[in-house]
């Protein structure tokens, strides 16, 4: 492919349609700018400010726009909240839709077939494919993004984490705990 | 179009696999290829809804074997070809063999910021919306030869509208560049017993994201 892929980059920049910097600019700001550090920031202020998470429940694009500190995101974002009686997952069943903005790239098992076929029939057997397991009677609450909405979920603040500091809660906040396949770190898991 | 890409509910892939401190990319060829992907997006030569049909209009056995990113390279090709941007001449050549065709635009460094935040997708609304939060809906049984949204694991089965998102850009007619053609979109949940039978956990619930088009009053 590598062969390939240079072949096209090659004619589409003779032909004048692309220009090679631009391209370099994307990808460097996905490899160091754009990934599950911006929304764990989100998450650890929502953790922190009740307001704030009124607010993100409400219309997640404006909220996060409106903190000023994270790369801006465009329309549609809905976050979900996790509580002792619902469990919130993210799919795309079709391809692979993904709140990029707020957790990057989406990783390859997001994209696999085994995940985008079995999130929505077997949602208990995916998570334990990822070393979860709930509470039987926690409702499983799939969504499946068919659309241009994109799903992030607000996970359940640990306990023992009284008095945190923001930059503090973010370290607790794994990608996966915001797609809804983990939870995010106990204190005990980071203890230094 | 009922291809191999409707995955939700298929049996038979296997586990989830994650890997552990996963790479952003795994070859610095994928890199390339999600970046001219978003390059040739922002210069108008196909929307996201052709993208996506591109790739689910790959043979299924292609498909099926072929890494995300191939997918990608392989859609991108064939949207070249059919929109008479690259030829396969230049294709198998590896380089151009005559000019370009104009484009809209032309992503250049300065205009970086434009791709790395999402576009809206909404659009005014052209009629009431017909359904409320509340409603008790029927995904309907369709099955367009082209590109839609609706999955097949819901066509048939009855939801409660959850959700109304407002009006956006319907992707079963922007992938065929018949427009906007703007419509509402609800997230729409069903019981797991509706969409699996009596023997699925109680416990779950799916929505989707469904259009004013997919829906018929239950």
């Amino acid at each position: 492919m590598q062969v390939r892929v240079r072949a096209l980059e090659t004619i589409l920049t003779e032909k004048g349609y692309i220009d090679p910097a631009a391209l370099d600019l994307i990808i460097e700001a996905y490899e160091t700018k754009i990934g599950p550090h911006n929304g764990a920031r989100v998450v650890a202020k929502a953790w922190s400010d009740p307001a704030f998470k009124a607010r993100l429940l409400k219309d997640g694009t404006e909220a996060v726009n409106a903190l000023g500190y994270v790369s801006r995101v465009g329309d549609h974002l809905v976050v979900v909240e996790n509580t002792s009686q619902v469990h919130n997952m993210v799919v795309c069943t079709l391809c692979s839709c993904y709140p990029w903005e707020m957790l990057g790239l989406p990783p390859v098992w997001y994209k696999s077939a085994p995940y985008r076929s079995r999130a929505v029939k077997d949602p208990r057997g995916v998570l334990r494919d990822f070393g979860v397991t709930l509470p039987r009677e926690t409702e499983i609450r799939v969504w499946d993004s068919t659309a241009e909405t994109r799903y992030l979920v607000l996970p359940m603040r640990p306990a023992g984490t009284e008095g945190w500091s923001e930059e503090r809660l973010a370290a607790l906040v794994t990608r996966d705990s915001m797609i809804g396949t983990g939870l995010p770190k106990r204190p005990e898991d980071v203890a230094s | 179009m009922n291809g191999v890409h409707d995955m939700g509910g298929m049996d038979g892939f296997g586990k989830v696999e994650p890997e552990p401190n996963e790479p952003t990319f795994h070859a610095a060829w994928e890199a390339r290829v999600m970046a001219m992907m978003r390059a040739m997006g922002a210069a108008g030569a196909w929307n996201i809804d052709m993208s996506r049909a591109s790739r689910e209009n790959l043979p299924p056995d292609v498909y099926l074997a072929s890494s995300y990113y191939r997918r990608w390279a392989l859609g991108m090709e064939q949207m070249l070809l059919e929109k008479g941007l690259v030829d396969s001449d230049e294709l198998a050549a590896g380089r151009a063999l005559r000019p370009g065709k104009p484009l809209k635009s032309k992503l250049t460094p300065e205009m970086i910021e434009r791709v790395l935040t999402r576009g809206s997708f909404a659009r005014p609304a052209p009629a009431p919306a017909r359904f409320k939060v509340g409603a008790r809906v029927r995904a309907k049984n369709m099955h367009p030869p082209t590109h839609t949204r609706l999955p097949r694991y819901v066509r048939g089965r009855v939801g409660v509208v959850e959700l109304i998102h407002g009006c956006h850009v319907f992707p079963d007619s922007a992938a065929l560049g018949e427009g906007d053609n703007p419509q509402w979109l609800y997230t729409v949940r069903f019981d797991a017993s509706e969409l699996w039978g009596a023997d699925a956990d109680p416990t779950v619930k799916v929505s989707i994201d469904a259009f004013e088009p997919y829906l018929e009053p239950a």
